[in-house]
């Protein structure tokens, strides 16, 4: 089936098959690979972009159901070579060691600071609930996310 | 994922055309059980029918003593709805303990209504609110609607259209999320209906059930003490590597004395 959707900005037509999920079309057809798939049901949020502005988990939607809507990546966010707040807070606050959370919890974190500017510690760590890292404890991802000058 | 057909429809009669014409079709509300399913293999329809576009299955209004809900109206929606804080806050708090926030953008009342999960969320408030489920075909009512374990009084090709929530006197939802998942390990919702206290429990049996034995204690005596004594049969009551079916027991009334001392 044929899919037009805006991807970081970009438009795109593309031919996919109904089985396709969006994370899967995001990597191999777009090759942006900073999407990443850590459990592949629904659990983990390695996979988080934003769909219309929305923070999904693009595992468990078919590429098919983005047709006509707009697709942000992690790629998508930084301005003119200049690193989006969320990311720059990452970097400030040490909010990552192996990485490979690290992009879902940078587009969670964004769609978290969206609907709850002023959000609280307590409050932010049950909102991070469908992310989950294996090495940092959290406890620098809530201060970057906490941080972050959005 | 086995190879299917997929299909965006714009209009409830679409579906039904649909339904009718395909050889194994699956209604798709938001997809969080479903696309897993189908990942797993566990489920291969030959066809998908997305019911996304249909607008008139979306939103939340009041309507006199009711609060209506569209089937495709997201967790999301209903967690942060005016309406449903306002007028039945505990919907509104059971919505924003389901999944994630990711999950809950997507996942829908109508399709988690629909697959009647053991361990969702929304089926115990479903029944213990006294709701109605309007159809294409008919009103069908709570205490009729989950058969089982994934089994409701669905007809193959029958649509949720909403969920017509009768406002409670006050209400309440305590649940024992399964430490991975979040599920409910046990689920009580407690209310105080028109028509007297009305107690849902979801997670402890192959499908959301009624606790008349609650009910009953509440009714003489509204207390978290009138549950101690109350014997909930643990005979036909799940039993996994999580939780036995004896442990599931006592849980149900931990949540339910949870649930009314949120209420006192």
């Amino acid at each position: 089936m044929k899919i037009n959707v805006n991807v970081n900005g970009q438009d795109i037509s593309e031919e996919v098959e109904p089985r396709t999920l969006l994370v899967d079309f995001i990597r191999e057809n777009m090759k942006l690979t900073g999407t990443h798939v850590g459990c592949d049901t629904t659990q983990c949020g390695a996979c988080t972009i934003h769909l219309d502005g929305i923070a999904i988990k693009s595992c468990t939607i078919l590429a098919v159901q983005a047709n006509n809507k707009s697709i942000t990546t992690i790629e998508g966010i930084s301005k003119n070579d200049k690193l989006h707040p969320m990311q720059e807070s990452f970097k400030e606050n040490h909010g990552l060691q192996c990485g490979f959370c690290t992009p879902g919890m940078v587009m969670a974190g964004i769609d978290i600071r969206r609907r709850k500017p002023s959000i609280d510690e307590d409050e932010l760590r049950l909102e991070l609930e469908g992310n989950i890292c294996r090495c940092t404890g959290y406890h620098n991802i809530v201060k970057s996310i906490l941080n972050a000058k959005m | 994922m086995y190879e299917f057909h997929y299909h965006k429809v714009s209009s409830i009669n679409e579906v039904k055309e649909k339904i009718s014409s395909l050889d194994d079709p699956k209604i798709m509300a938001g997809g969080m059980t479903l696309i897993p399913t189908m990942k797993q293999r566990l489920a291969a329809p030959s066809d998908i029918i997305d019911l996304s576009d249909i607008n008139e299955l979306r939103g939340i209004s009041k309507e006199k003593d009711f609060i209506i809900i569209g089937s495709m109206t997201t967790h999301f929606e209903v967690h942060t709805s005016e309406i449903v804080k306002k007028e039945i806050p505990s919907l509104a708090f059971l919505a924003g303990l389901i999944g994630d926030p990711m999950v809950r953008h997507r996942g829908t009342i109508g399709g988690s209504v629909a697959n009647s999960d053991p361990s969702a969320d929304y089926p115990s408030s479903v029944i213990s609110l006294g709701a109605k489920i309007i159809t294409d075909k008919r009103e069908i009512d709570a205490d009729d609607f989950f058969i089982d374990l994934f089994e409701t009084a669905l007809d193959d090709d029958e649509i949720i259209i909403s969920l017509k929530f009768p406002i409670p006197n006050k209400a309440a939802y305590m649940k024992f999320p399964q430490p991975a998942s979040r599920y409910a390990l046990v689920g009580v919702f407690v209310a105080v209906t028109k028509e007297g206290i009305r107690v849902g429990v979801t997670g402890a049996g192959p499908c959301a059930f009624r606790s008349k034995e609650i009910e009953k204690a509440l009714s003489q005596d509204f207390s978290e003490n009138s549950i101690e004594n109350v014997n909930i049969p643990s005979e036909n009551l799940n039993s996994d590597i999580h939780a036995s079916a004896e442990y599931r027991s006592h849980l149900v009334k931990v949540m339910a004395k949870r649930a009314i001392k949120k209420l006192s």
